[in-house]
């Protein structure tokens, strides 16, 4: 089975993050792949595994983000696909579900493409699902649990309400949930193989395809209002006293 | 400027910010409802009772379960007919998937999330610039953010606006309209979990971190091995929690290290990798405050920290706070509110 695992990098989730004149300040900390693409990764590893098949990760972005490809290369994925073009600096997610789905046909006759729940960056978790209509395939989202069956796939989907198993013809694209499993370590063999590895750049003069316009344009960079952080420490002789003060304390806010 | 709320139900039971985008759109003009599903009246009901002036029903046995491809279809469809020049949706797992088809099948796009939404000019126009505030960076961070296609998709955060009053017996027009029923999925089953009250609605959330587990008086089953010795004390700890949070009628969370830990499963997770919340009040139970579970409850009101180290980071975020052990503090709390709150 093909296998495609959509990654992306992002700031670290440790960064310490600020609007500083309009623009996003992400101080120095590091670019990393999107802790929720680590999932997807891994989910893709365990079919391969499952059906004897391959995984190509592929990533839109910057020469920088050769890293994230590399760290899934380390994990096990067997190829890795970098699309950079300058004119994708301002695309949304339509736009990246455009580009992505160019480049998965490119590819062919893949089988199956994951992609993790959002990023830790925009967050609107949506390309997955406009990939999917975009390719014209179906979406199985939010999957804690993949199962193939010859030219079938069954998912279990987390939502809110519980759990929801559905079912697809491959080809499809899933999107994963933590439920998947905790992401792998990438091997000592993993990393040096990563090391060396030629990572392909596809231009959208490869794909065939003009750049995307933004639909979502952003007029405004705010930091979240401050908070008023004086904290008023409960003291008492016993934790019944501490208690029962905290409890007089959150009735007279008028919050519960 | 016409506008459509999309009313998201699980097995006709509808979530409560798809009130909140109805007293939102109502807020603009003259509000058309859309419910999706079968055998989906009540919810129809509920739609104008809560402020839509009229709805429009697609109610089809093929709808009965969520399929993204079939709903977007059917909302697809139904907006080319119409032409709306605005489509709120409350914000769930259902309709980011439909929102987001939805917006490749009409050469738009989803502005996902939103915490305030403005209307600059005149709402009655078609031509009204609509200006929606959002978080990014997981909270880390808020953008304004426009929309250069009609019509504009916006799913709203719970709880980030007003539930209207319903007005019980208020009627008006449902219209049926047409269910495209195309589906390339099967819903094969489900098992409904007893969540109790969803994170995202929630206006109390008692959440437990690492420090539940830290209970040294509990003596485990001897057959444990450390592993599960550590979770049998975790649920000990967790039951605390979760008897406070009923307490308050309140739901459940925890932090990634909680999580990680193998003592409660992802869905009740709060920040960075899990939910951003925005509740009234926050009680946080030995979770020290990692930057990402700090940005998660950004949009909490008031904040109670329970932990036993008074250099935690979550006491710099809080309202209140004690410096002592939960498993004291978070019973007699439990027990001080139902004298006080007569329960």
């Amino acid at each position: 089975m093909k296998i495609i695992a959509c990654i992306k990098q992002v700031p670290d989730s440790e960064a310490k993050i600020k609007a500083e004149n309009g623009q996003i300040n992400t101080g120095d900390s590091p670019l990393v792949i999107n802790p929720f693409d680590e999932y997807a990764v891994e989910g893709a590893l365990q079919q391969k595994e499952a059906t004897n098949g391959t995984v190509t990760a592929l990533c839109i972005g910057s020469e920088s983000a050769k890293e994230a490809l590399k760290h899934a290369l380390a994990m096990g994925a067997d190829n890795a696909i970098l699309v950079s073009d300058p004119s994708l600096n301002n695309m949304d997610t339509v736009g990246a579900a455009r580009v992505l789905a160019a480049a998965i046909q490119k590819i062919g006759d893949v089988d199956m493409v994951v992609f993790g729940r959002q990023t830790l960056d925009n967050g609107s978790g949506l390309t997955s699902a406009q990939t999917a209509r975009a390719l014209g395939w179906s979406l199985l989202g939010l999957a804690g649990q993949i199962k193939v069956q010859e030219r079938s796939v069954t998912v279990e989907r987390v939502i809110e309400e519980g759990r929801q198993t559905v079912k697809a013809n491959l080809p499809a694209v899933i999107s994963v949930v933590q439920s998947i499993g905790e992401p792998r370590y990438p091997s000592f063999m993993g990393i040096r193989k990563a090391s060396k590895a030629e990572i392909p750049v596809w231009s959208l003069s490869d794909l065939g395809i003009a750049a995307p316009e933004a639909i979502i344009k952003r007029s405004e960079l705010m930091n979240p209002p401050a908070r008023d952080t004086s904290v008023e420490i409960i003291y008492g002789e016993s934790p019944a006293e501490i208690a029962d003060k905290l409890a007089d304390k959150l009735i007279a806010e008028k919050v519960l | 400027m016409k506008i459509f709320v999309y009313v998201d139900h699980f097995k006709g039971e509808a979530q409560a910010t798809s009130w909140e985008a109805l007293g939102l759109a109502k807020s603009f003009g003259a509000t058309t409802a859309l419910v999706f599903g079968s055998s989906v009246d009540d919810v129809a009901k509920a739609a104008l009772e809560y402020g839509a002036d009229e709805v429009l029903v697609a109610d089809d046995s093929a709808l009965l379960d969520f399929r993204a491809e079939t709903y977007a279809s059917t909302l697809s469809a139904l907006v080319s007919s119409s032409t709306p020049d605005l489509i709120l949706f409350p914000t769930t797992t259902r309709t980011r998937e439909l929102a987001a088809m939805s917006a490749v099948d009409l050469n738009t796009n989803v502005i996902t999330d939103a915490t305030a939404v403005e209307v600059n000019g005149d709402a009655s126009s078609p031509l009204s610039a609509i200006v929606v505030t959002r978080p990014i960076y997981e909270g880390k961070l808020f953008e304004k953010v426009t929309a250069s296609a009609k019509p504009q998709l916006i799913t709203l955060r719970g709880r980030a606006f007003p539930k209207p009053e319903k007005v019980a017996g208020k009627t008006g027009t449902i219209t049926k309209v047409e269910a495209k029923t195309d589906a390339l999925t099967t819903v094969e089953g489900y098992s409904v979990a007893d969540v109790g009250v969803s994170l995202n609605d929630a206006g109390i959330i008692v959440s437990g971190g690492r420090g539940v587990s830290n209970n040294p008086s509990l003596q485990p089953p001897a057959d444990l091995d450390d592993k599960q010795a550590e979770i049998w004390r975790a649920h000990q700890g967790f039951k605390l929690v979760g008897e406070l949070a009923s307490t308050l009628g309140g739901a459940v969370g925890a932090s990634r290290a909680a999580v990680d830990g193998g003592y409660i499963p992802y869905s009740n997770q709060v920040g960075q990798t899990g939910k951003v919340v925005a509740p009234d009040v926050y009680i946080a139970c030995g979770i020290s405050g990692a930057i990402q579970h700090l940005a998660g409850i950004r949009s909490a009101k008031l904040v109670v920290a329970i932990n036993k180290d008074p250099d935690a980071p979550i006491f710099k975020v809080a309202r209140y706070g004690v410096v002592g052990d939960l498993f004291q503090i978070v019973p007699a709390l439990t027990e001080a509110f139902k004298k006080k709150l007569g329960k």
